[in-house]
């Protein structure tokens, strides 16, 4: 095994900024990544071992035991749950023969819960090793199995006609696209891109930048950042190397609008990288993408491959002295890469930890460079802004939130899937046309964003100083639970936290377990008193967005909804807290009696 | 370059770019920290040094001093979250400074009084943790670990660079651990120094335990507030 290992890591050059594309090929070589093998890394690569483990135990799909021949992923986020999640869980668990964070006595499956896997508008939906599998059922979940169990691999059964892994149709084999409603900037067809990029290359970079800036457009990750001003400290950083990275982590729980643009129209974020590189300076670009879509990797390989092709990637760009590349780097399962230092920080090769800022990425970003990190949709608007011009883009939207967004529509309504809407338009347009009915609650830009109530809410509007949606929206009716939302949500923040900081590693603890308490019964008023301060600390004090958003789920629906926290409160009896539980709090004690008292006895 | 700023309402001068906590130290203002280092790399990791700067919460080691900046380091608000990031840091280990080697010597401890600590306002975690005692001079007390990653970044094998320490898994699920083999190889000098740069005793040099006598020990002495404002003096 050793020499395998040593194979893999040489195909990397040993270089250790590659760690977690060598710990993919170990993991799907070997099943795992076993001892014999952080060895051979960590002496290959002037590690420690717990250095090496430290990359490998970060990252949710990385396995240092065996998880079984086929590692199964169920998607558990609340729209799952909406929509048949349990008798899925209970389907696999009886069909494989485990139960969850386990493997069967075979060894042949590894179940295990994930969070969103970017598939909300085809829910339940799982991962079996790099594949999906969507809108499940016991039935079709029994049907998976037994294929399996038959010795197919996960790919033969997800993909029966054995079509090309790089071609789109595999993809479209694999989920649906759901576009519902197009507009002006997104999912054009016949786009002549040498035409585009042959007009950009005629002019000095920084006229690029100049309308860029004039668009207005501003980042679509969510931090909503003016792009034009981004581009211009990335060409204003002097270096000798700058890099462009694309972040498709699309990992905030009900976003899915970065998949399908991936597989709609990658080469617009293609060609969008090209234009930010010619911008900047820079020679080097990375996708970062997340290990949920691998199945997109082979399929954008491809497109990178007919750019080359064509001279549009690659030495000598049309003929003009300007190179440029992109290579993919996988991600392995961190929400928290969606921040950019963090997704950096993965890139090369380490735990997903959001670096201190400053400085900046765009100062110092990938091995110590500027590096202008944009989101796939901000790339692909790019492209479309210097193919029309920007006052043909500013035309839309609003003054200061300018074109159109994508948004990622699921949950309660009757046409979940992609919408293009213009910045501007109220939450109560934005109901009516994906025809929601009797909708209580909407969470705008997923657990980091905010609930809003349709109620009171319904005349607000979609632009960065309202509602600054990053591209997810989950409806929920009046049947459901708003409090049981809350707390998935909760767990998905302690689940997700990557632990560095204080505040987020206790903090997200400590709120779930006053949700819980509410959900139970057992919470008066002095507890959603703490809620709020609690949750004020951590939104304050955290190192990074995740802890700077955690709290909201919370305060945004206990601003919205005080009723349903009101009515679940009891009344302080005498002395005792009513978290107080007197049997659970003896429990310890009859536990020790038994084993000590009476098990002596016998 | 000077620039003119003030801290709590106090006019001061200083060299623009510094870290706002040194800046504070130098004049006057003790601002606690459980990460940061003097002279070192900014961790970001404690929190406990948050002040607010220009109205916004932010942490006094990562970020620079500038011109016509306003610092409120005593403001009720923010001191109570100092107060209550240190509380976190007690509820979430197992710490019971009674029975701990350390005590008397813990910046941790010595930051609890600080902030006029009495008990943790969140509930306590008991999260199990597994004392590591497989290596020769150092015994790793998990239980007091709060993840400042001091030992992490600053202690390194001197032949290779390679940590010695590092964290596994991640969110409340982390652990700090230590390569055996490494640590073996440590001279006493550099075993004394991760323990004494390790704000808790988690880094306990094995053999050394109560080698000063209770009441006799630094923060026993003189506080860590004083022994911090004394620094900037020499």
């Amino acid at each position: 095994m050793s020499a395998e290992v040593q194979s893999i890591i040489v195909r990397y050059q040993s270089d250790k900024t590659r760690l977690i594309d060598m710990l993919w090929d170990i993991q799907q070589q070997f099943g795992y990544i076993s001892d014999e093998a952080v060895v051979t890394l960590s002496e290959l690569l002037n590690m420690s071992c717990p250095d090496v483990r430290e990359t490998i135990t970060f990252y949710h799909f990385f396995h240092d035991r065996p998880f079984g021949q086929h590692k199964i992923y169920l998607s558990n986020t609340v729209i799952a749950r909406m929509n048949g999640y349990d008798e899925v869980r209970i389907a696999l668990e009886k069909e494989a023969g485990c139960s969850f964070g386990c493997v069967d006595s075979s060894g042949l499956f590894g179940l295990a819960d994930v969070n969103c896997i970017g598939l909300s508008d085809q829910e339940p939906a799982m991962m079996v090793d790099e594949v999906v599998f969507t809108k499940l059922t016991p039935a079709k979940v029994k049907n998976i199995i037994d294929q399996l169990k038959q010795g197919k691999t996960a790919e033969e059964v997800a993909n029966p006609e054995g079509l090309e892994s790089k071609a789109v149709e595999y993809v479209d084999a694999l989920v649906d696209s759901n576009i519902r409603m197009k507009g002006e900037v997104f999912f054009k067809t016949n786009r002549d891109y040498q035409v585009i990029l042959q007009d950009c290359l005629n002019v000095l970079p920084k006229e690029i930048i100049e309308t860029v800036t004039i668009s207005n457009i501003r980042g679509r990750g969510g931090a909503g950042f003016s792009t034009g001003l981004k581009w211009r400290l990335g060409r204003d950083a002097g270096a000798d190397q700058k890099y462009i990275i694309c972040n498709a982590d699309e990992g905030e729980p009900g976003t899915f609008k970065d998949r399908v643009l991936l597989t709609r129209s990658p080469k617009d974020v293609l060609l969008g990288m090209i234009i930010a590189a010619r911008a900047i300076g820079s020679k080097h670009g990375i996708i970062y993408l997340r290990a949920e879509y691998w199945y997109l990797k082979n399929y954008l390989q491809q497109q990178i491959q007919e750019f080359q092709d064509k001279g549009l990637l690659g030495h000598k760009i049309l003929g003009y002295d300007f190179e440029f590349d992109i290579r993919i780097q996988m991600g392995a399962g961190a929400y928290v890469c969606g921040d950019e230092t963090a997704l950096i920080e993965s890139c090369e090769g380490k735990r997903g930890t959001p670096r201190v800022k400053p400085p900046y990425p765009i100062q110092q970003g990938y091995l110590g460079k500027p590096t202008n990190v944009n989101n796939v949709e901000t790339f692909a608007a790019v492209s479309r802004i210097m193919e029309q011009g920007a006052d043909w883009f500013r035309a839309m939207g609003t003054d200061q939130s300018t074109g159109t967004r994508l948004i990622s529509v699921s949950g309660d309504c009757e046409y979940p899937g992609i919408y293009e809407i213009e910045w501007g338009i109220t939450l109560d347009q934005v109901l009516q046309m994906v025809d929601a009915k009797n909708s209580k609650a909407v969470q705008i830009s997923g657990p980091s964003g905010e609930c809003v109530s349709v109620e009171k809410d319904s005349l607000r509007t979609f632009c960065y100083s309202d509602l600054s949606c990053n591209g997810s929206l989950m409806i929920f009716d009046e049947s459901r639970d708003l409090l049981d939302i809350v707390k998935n949500f909760m767990e998905f923040f302690v689940d997700e936290s990557c632990g560095i900081c204080v505040p987020c590693r206790a903090g997200n603890i400590d709120l779930l377990g006053k949700v819980e308490q509410v959900i139970a019964g057992r919470a008066y008023q002095q507890d959603l008193d703490d809620v709020v301060s609690w949750g004020k600390l951590v939104l304050n004090t955290s190192r990074c967005g995740l802890g700077a958003t955690s709290p909201k789920p919370i305060l945004t629906t206990f601003e919205k909804f005080p009723e349903i926290y009101q009515k679940k409160l009891v009344q302080a009896k005498g002395s005792l807290l009513p978290s107080f539980d007197i049997n659970s709090a003896l429990q310890a004690h009859e536990v020790a009696y038994k084993t000590l008292v009476e098990g002596e006895k016998k | 370059m000077s620039i003119k700023m003030t801290i709590d309402g106090k006019k001061v001068i200083a060299e623009d770019g510094q870290p706002l906590v040194d800046v504070a130290t130098d004049n006057g203002t003790y601002i606690p920290t459980l990460c940061y280092v003097r002279g070192k790399p900014c961790l970001g990791t404690c929190r406990v040094y948050s002040v607010r700067v220009n109205g916004h919460v932010m942490a006094s080691c990562t970020i620079s001093v500038a011109e016509g900046m306003e610092v409120d380091v005593h403001e009720p608000e923010v001191t109570d979250m100092r107060k209550a990031l240190v509380e976190f840091l007690f509820s979430e280990g197992n710490h019971n400074c009674p029975s701990c080697e350390k005590s008397g010597r813990c910046d941790l401890q010595a930051t609890g009084y600080e902030v006029g600590m009495m008990v943790s306002r969140f509930p306590y975690h008991f999260t199990p943790r597994k004392v590591d005692h497989a290596s020769k001079y150092i015994w790793l007390e998990r239980d007091r670990c709060i993840f400042c990653q001091r030992c992490v970044d600053f202690i390194r094998d001197k032949n290779t660079g390679q940590k010695i320490f590092s964290i596994d898994q991640r969110g409340s699920k982390s652990s700090i651990e230590i390569d055996v083999k490494l640590a073996d190889a440590m001279s006493a000098e550099q075993v004394r120094e991760a323990a004494e740069l390790c704000p808790v005793g988690c880094i306990i040099d094995k053999g050394q335990g109560y080698n000063e006598p209770i009441g006799k020990r630094q923060y026993e002495i003189k506080s860590i507030r004083e022994r911090a404002l004394e620094r900037r003096k020499k």
